[in-house]
């Protein structure tokens, strides 16, 4: 029994890793109606670039984060600025394949760079360490400290979004882009400043999952597709669903891990299959007004 | 007597292929406001939405305050102070109306437009400053509207069609509360198919009729039978 | 008032290829092993091109997920002929008409996403079909399965005698393809597809069943790539979950060729497939800087473009290869 708790437990731990991957993914989606193929390679950028980080500074992994976020923040806003800018607008088709050529690019590169070799950040000592929840259930402090991260971030958007004059400015500019504009607001500017928020999630998601497990260049895309199930499965437009979805599909993965490891990411999809089936607009979806 | 502070010279306005402005001059002067009037189709919004800076023209068609703007963006024309309401109101549905009033005035103008003046002008929206602005009337968003606009600080305030879809006693309402923005210096067009309103508010009319100027003056001065014949090209 | 299709130029054109068709069909004659081997290739990215094309060009569908059926054909290529001893010949278009059926379930469910989020649902159907093969034991699991001896034996006796039949099997299948599409465009189904691509809402509202048409295009398309799929695994003798589904070979240089030639467009797949290898020639020593140069080309492509080769070619000189463009004559 208390090893099936263990696997929830687990489960949702990873859940929240899961949730950022998703929620700069959503972010996006809401802002610009934009998805990005290569969302899942930047977040191996963005561990890589901790990396390098940490090698050339000798800092803590955790530390990096001072370096990687503002990094990738300027890389998101030039990105949007320079190129995909230029792909918004009724066809989907162009932001579609310009991300995903990015994907093929991102990837090759850090094959050139830094070759196909398997590495992970050391965080020290805490990755080892846990402390029990209940009789015989351990929580590893290294993936709560990460499920709280996540929340935080999540808690941060939402603050972002609803309580700040930036926010204001993201919604409007979704409901109605020429409007927005009469208010003074450029929209490259703000489309800008949505994808350089995104990134800076993303950098914090790739750096923790630089520490949490082996990376290499080519994991982008299936970070690319649990994000996008749990947005899916927590339901468009909420932030706090895209938690819940997360949650649900580390668990999936979790429970299908411990049934048979091969069957650990297939289980995920399933879940994310059934709630497509029986429940298409997700668990949580926000009311469109 | 001062430069006007808006001119508009021989504009010119395409949809793709089709034109929908010929040449068309107007001007407005500090603290005065006009009327463009015309028929569904004459070109009003397409005006306005030059003007705005929605739609491009060549820079020197439009002046504002003796700068060229005919080519800026949108963003670049409301931060020099022209303000456009919009037909049909379009107030942001993810927004609450006290949301919307604030977006108004983030392009950072100065001036003494607040929350608190715009609540004091129209009380109706103080009672509904945290509901979504859908859930308000017409009459109520187009309050909403107007005041979303003049929270940019504005000098000239650009209204599309205001009455549009009102009843007769909201549209009184809402002309009521103009003068007494015309008498702190603001400038107005105001485009409209409520011609009576419209002559009522307006020190000076402008009729168009098919992307062309078909008759302006004085309001005071100008006939029925004159309007009528610019508004129907009769 | 009746509606007219050909044009001198374009009746032409139709002649054209037509003396290209024979003088192909008649490679065994003048080609050697190699270039019938690249020929097939090529047939294959022109069949898959062709399809990807008429699924996101025409219908509206955008799907980075294809792989799911070349893989899905690949493998049940060989469970018939492995595991219930199906004809290989008989179970290419077969494995076609199953990966069809198994089709119609997967668009019940990926339907019910739009736009980007369309797309990158049939990925995760890719992924999903790929686990699952290599969970089956059967075909070899993780690492994947060989064709039987006896079983290639079966196609043909001797190696020339099985690289001719393969290679005029992967003709007959382009062939077929292309019918196919050029029948669909220029059914009513054709005409709607065009109205759909335009303006969904108004194609609804004028009483076209959008969901029905892009439910017969995914079908379409399933049955052509998985058909395709097998045959392209036929001829390497060996499958395994990595090749059968990769996101690369299958979709990424597919999206890349029609791109390049021209989205929306029949004859775009045929110019960007041509270009693509003549690339492939030159540069494929690179490794993966060559694939980098492609995402690349594929971007730039894209933003300055977007019509690719074949639109740009059309806009400037209006000319036309196969005959599509719908000419309304006036009663006079």
């Amino acid at each position: 029994m208390t090893d099936w708790i263990n696997v929830i437990v687990q489960g949702v731990l990873v859940g929240g890793l899961y949730a950022m991957f998703a929620a700069g993914l959503s972010l996006i989606f809401g802002v610009m109606r934009l998805v990005n193929i290569a969302h899942g390679d930047l977040i191996v950028l963005a561990a890589y670039l901790a990396l390098v980080t940490t090698q050339s500074l000798g800092l803590n992994p955790l530390a990096s984060l001072v370096v990687v976020v503002p990094l990738m923040a300027a890389i998101g806003y030039a990105l949007q600025w320079l190129v995909l800018n230029r792909t918004l607008g009724d066809d989907l088709l162009p932001p579609l394949l310009v991300t995903f050529g990015l994907s093929v690019i991102i990837q090759n590169t850090l094959q050139e760079l830094f070759t196909a070799d398997p590495r992970k950040l050391q965080a020290g000592n805490i990755e080892y360490e846990s402390f029990p929840l209940i009789e015989g259930v351990l929580i590893g402090k290294l993936p709560l400290i990460q499920f709280v991260l996540a929340v935080l971030v999540i808690a941060a958007l939402q603050l972002i979004f609803y309580r700040t004059a930036l926010g204001r400015a993201f919604r409007a500019t979704a409901d109605d882009s020429d409007v927005a504009q009469l208010m003074g607001l450029d929209n490259r500017h703000v489309f800008a400043l949505a994808m350089a928020l995104s990134l800076a999630v993303v950098a914090i998601a790739g750096v923790l999952l630089a520490v949490r497990a082996n990376f290499d260049p080519t994991i982008g895309p299936a970070r690319l597709i649990f994000g996008f199930e749990a947005v899916i499965i927590g339901g468009l437009g909420s932030l706090w669903g895209t938690l819940a979805g997360g949650i649900m599909l580390g668990v999936a993965q979790a429970i299908g891990a411990k049934l048979d490891p091969g069957w650990q990411i297939l289980a995920g999809h399933l879940a994310f299959l059934v709630v497509l089936a029986i429940r298409p607009q997700g668990l949580f979806p926000k009311v469109q007004g | 007597m001062p430069e006007p502070l808006l001119t508009v010279r021989a504009l010119d306005a395409f949809y793709g292929d089709f034109q929908a402005l010929f040449g068309v001059s107007i001007s407005v002067s500090r603290g005065q406001a006009i009327a463009v009037i015309g028929a569904n189709g004459a070109g009003k919004s397409t005006l306005l939405k030059s003007i705005a800076g929605l739609m491009r023209s060549r820079g020197e068609a439009i002046v504002f305050d003796d700068d060229p703007i005919g080519d800026l963006p949108a963003h670049a024309v409301a931060r020099r102070g022209i303000a456009l309401v919009p037909e049909g109101r379009r107030l942001f549905p993810s927004l609450t109306v006290e949301e919307n009033l604030l977006i108004g005035g983030q392009g950072g103008r100065p001036g003494a437009w607040s929350l608190a003046r715009i609540y004091e002008l129209f009380p109706a929206l103080a009672e509904r400053r945290h509901m979504p602005s859908t859930a308000l009337s017409g009459g109520q968003q187009q309050m909403a509207a107007i005041g979303r606009a003049l929270m940019s600080n504005p000098k000239l305030l650009l209204c599309d069609e205001v009455s549009l879809g009102l009843a007769p006693i909201v549209v009184r309402e809402i002309y009521a509360r103009l003068p007494s923005l015309i008498a702190e210096g603001l400038s107005l067009i105001i485009v409209e198919q409520d011609i009576v309103q419209a002559l009522k508010a307006a020190s000076h009319v402008y009729c168009l009729q098919e992307g062309r100027v078909a008759l302006e003056g004085a309001a005071s001065g100008l006939t029925r039978e004159a309007i009528s014949a610019a508004y129907f090209g009769v | 008032m009746s509606v007219r299709f050909s044009d001198r130029s374009a009746r032409l054109a139709l002649a054209i290829v037509a003396a290209a068709l024979i003088a192909l069909a008649a490679a065994p004659l003048w080609g050697g092993r190699d270039d019938l081997r690249l020929l097939a290739e090529i047939y294959a990215y022109v069949a898959l091109a062709s399809l990807w094309n008429l699924l996101a060009g025409y219908a509206g569908l955008v799907s980075v997920g294809q792989q799911a059926y070349v893989g899905l054909g690949a493998y049940l290529l060989f469970a018939l002929t492995i595991l219930l001893d199906v004809p290989a010949l008989l179970a290419i278009p077969l494995a076609g008409v199953i990966a069809a059926a198994l089709s119609l379930p997967v668009a019940a469910l990926i339907f019910r996403l739009r736009g980007h989020y369309f797309a990158i649902g049939t990925w995760v159907i890719a992924e999903v079909f790929r686990l699952i093969a290599s969970q089956v034991s059967a075909l070899g699991g993780g690492s994947g399965i060989s064709l039987p001896i006896a079983i290639v034996t079966s196609i043909g006796a001797s190696r020339q005698e099985r690289e001719f039949i393969i290679y005029w099997l992967a003709l007959a299948i382009l062939v077929a393809v292309l019918v196919a599409i050029f029948t669909l465009l220029r059914s009513r189904y054709g005409l709607a597809l065009t109205a759909i691509r335009d303006n969904e809402l108004a194609a609804r509202s004028n009483g076209i069943d959008v969901t029905r048409v892009k439910l017969i295009v995914y079908l379409v398309t399933a049955l052509g790539t998985s058909m395709m799929g097998a045959l392209i695994f036929l001829q390497k003798l060996r499958v395994s979950p990595d090749t059968a589904f990769s996101v690369n070979d299958w979709t990424a240089f597919v999206i890349f060729i029609t791109v390049i030639g021209g989205i929306g467009r029949i004859e775009g797949p045929l110019i960007g497939t041509i270009v693509f290898f003549a690339l492939r020639q030159t540069l494929a020593d690179l490794g993966s800087l060559y694939l980098l140069m492609l995402g690349a080309v594929a971007i730039v492509v894209m933003l300055k473009a977007p019509k690719g080769i074949w639109g740009f070619v059309v806009d400037r000189f209006g000319w036309q290869l196969l005959p599509l463009e719908r000419r309304l004559t006036g009663a006079s």
